[in-house]
């Protein structure tokens, strides 16, 4: 019952936000290029600054972090939502009453199910921001080559590694907090929308204050 | 049989239980009345432990589940099923996922006899044909005969039902009555009750405690609930037109 449960989130809250994922981070992706040609390079500057500037935005920054901020407002309040909605409509009682441990039974599977799937998403984004990268440099804003030389520059492969140690205390964050305000609400629609809320800001704010101490102690 | 002695329960300074004395018969329904805010559904909860009673004994066939550790807890509920006000139903499970649902997480049997047992269950509550039907997709009498359904997949031997008629038409609560009725006399399981539903009292009320604010005011059956002098029951169940009529014909 509990690997059902965990391969119902792997695809709930991983396999259904890969979409998004790509989405955003194709576009962020292509929008760092473009804005770095257009305002930071110069001809002081190598011409690989472009690329290699975007892959280090991406790797360390955008794909952990910016990532997983976005990912606590799809991710974060779905789970407080379903969690609380099975509280307020008695479904966790039903649970309890059966002798079955609800907390464990709802929370644990989330919690792994997004630690798990958050890494891959992780390496889903920085793919498809190099993919954005690429696509402005196919209309013509950087060249291909100057690019492709920019993102391999000086590339070290720990801080993939850290992104994804990051990004992996970021989907615990989510997880866990979310599902406390979920499992905690007391009341009805209302409470559950407040808590939903609340679990979006409370993680938010958790990542960045984690993002603070992971990056040097990292680095 | 479920026994309940000196219960109370406080909520901070609030005493919502007052000196509750009761016993619960096997093979009968049981009814817990009272107005709504009178204390039925927190002693409902303290029975099956959603609350912790503040002083009392609660016994199940002679065990103490006020005493009882958390793992013992755990395995009496296992001989509980309860059907919720309104339903509880799991929406993300189809109907027979709900059902199988405690077959899944606690028999031993085999998966076609998990799935056999649900779809006798279902049967037995007339709702074969909807197994792959979802909570959202089925009306409210047919959720709550899901629940029933759900609640006797692993043969309880307690059974505990808060306000099951609610929110359903006059017809469709006979149906709900008749079944919870058959299936306690059927199953020989103490089932417990909890209504402000009048066609309830008097249809299947073989043993009944009428609740009001936090005591035990009367006790009785539905013969005796006609013929009984305590005002506060009076008011409250001849409260309707209907009720009253009832009474003044028979007397």
């Amino acid at each position: 019952m509990f690997l059902k449960q965990y391969i119902k989130e792997l695809t709930q809250l991983g396999v259904d936000s890969i979409g998004i994922v790509l989405l955003i981070s194709f576009f962020i992706g292509a929008v760092i290029c473009i804005q770095i040609k257009l305002n930071i390079a110069s001809p002081w500057m190598p011409n690989f600054t472009t690329g290699y500037t975007t892959r280090e935005i991406m790797v360390l920054e955008f794909s952990s972090s910016i990532m997983c901020l976005i990912l606590s407002g799809k991710v974060g309040s779905n789970i407080a939502s379903e969690i609380g909605t099975m509280r307020v409509t008695q479904q966790i009682d039903a649970l309890e009453i059966m002798g079955v441990n609800s907390a464990s039974f709802l929370i644990l599977p989330k919690i792994l199910g997004l630690m798990t799937m958050i890494p891959c998403l992780v390496v889903f984004s920085m793919a498809a921001g190099f993919g954005g990268a690429y696509a402005s440099a196919l209309v013509g804003i950087v060249s291909v080559d100057d690019l492709t030389i920019g993102l391999q520059h000086d590339f070290r492969q720990w801080f993939i590694w850290m992104s994804m140690i990051k990004s992996f205390v970021f989907a615990f964050i989510i997880a866990s907090v979310s599902s406390f305000y979920g499992y905690t609400v007391e009341g009805g629609s209302f409470d559950v929308g407040k808590a939903s809320t609340d679990a979006v800001v409370r993680s938010s704010m958790l990542i960045l204050f984690a993002d603070i101490f992971l990056t040097p102690l990292l680095s | 049989m479920i026994e309940i002695k000196h219960l109370y329960k406080s909520f901070e300074d609030r005493e919502v239980l007052k000196d509750i004395n009761a016993i619960f018969e096997e093979g009968k329904t049981n009814l817990i009345i009272g107005q709504s805010g009178s204390g039925k559904t927190v002693l409902m909860k303290n029975i099956v432990g959603l609350f912790e009673p503040t002083q009392g004994e609660i016994l199940y066939d002679g065990r103490d589940f006020v005493k009882m550790t958390k793992h013992e807890k755990v395995l009496i509920r296992r001989e509980m099923g309860m059907i919720f006000q309104s339903a509880a139903l799991f929406d993300s499970m189809s109907v027979l996922e709900n059902v199988m649902f405690p077959l899944d997480m606690f028999s031993d049997k085999n998966e076609a006899d998990r799935i056999a047992r649900a779809k006798f269950c279902l049967d037995r509550v007339n709702l074969a044909g909807a197994e792959n039907k979802f909570p959202g997709e089925i009306s409210g009498g047919m959720q709550k005969r899901v629940a029933i359904a759900r609640a006797i997949a692993l043969n309880p031997k307690y059974l505990f039902c808060d306000e099951p008629n609610s929110g359903l038409d006059p017809k469709t609560s006979l149906v709900i009555d008749d079944l919870i009725h058959s299936i306690t006399d059927e199953y020989k399981m103490t089932t417990i009750i909890n209504t402000h539903d009048m066609n309830s009292v008097m249809g299947i009320g073989e043993n009944i405690i009428y609740i009001c604010e936090g005591r035990k005011e009367w006790e009785g059956n539905k013969n005796q609930i006609m013929t009984s002098t305590n005002e506060r029951l009076n008011s409250f169940i001849f409260a309707s037109d209907l009720f009253r009529k009832v009474k003044e014909a028979n007397s």
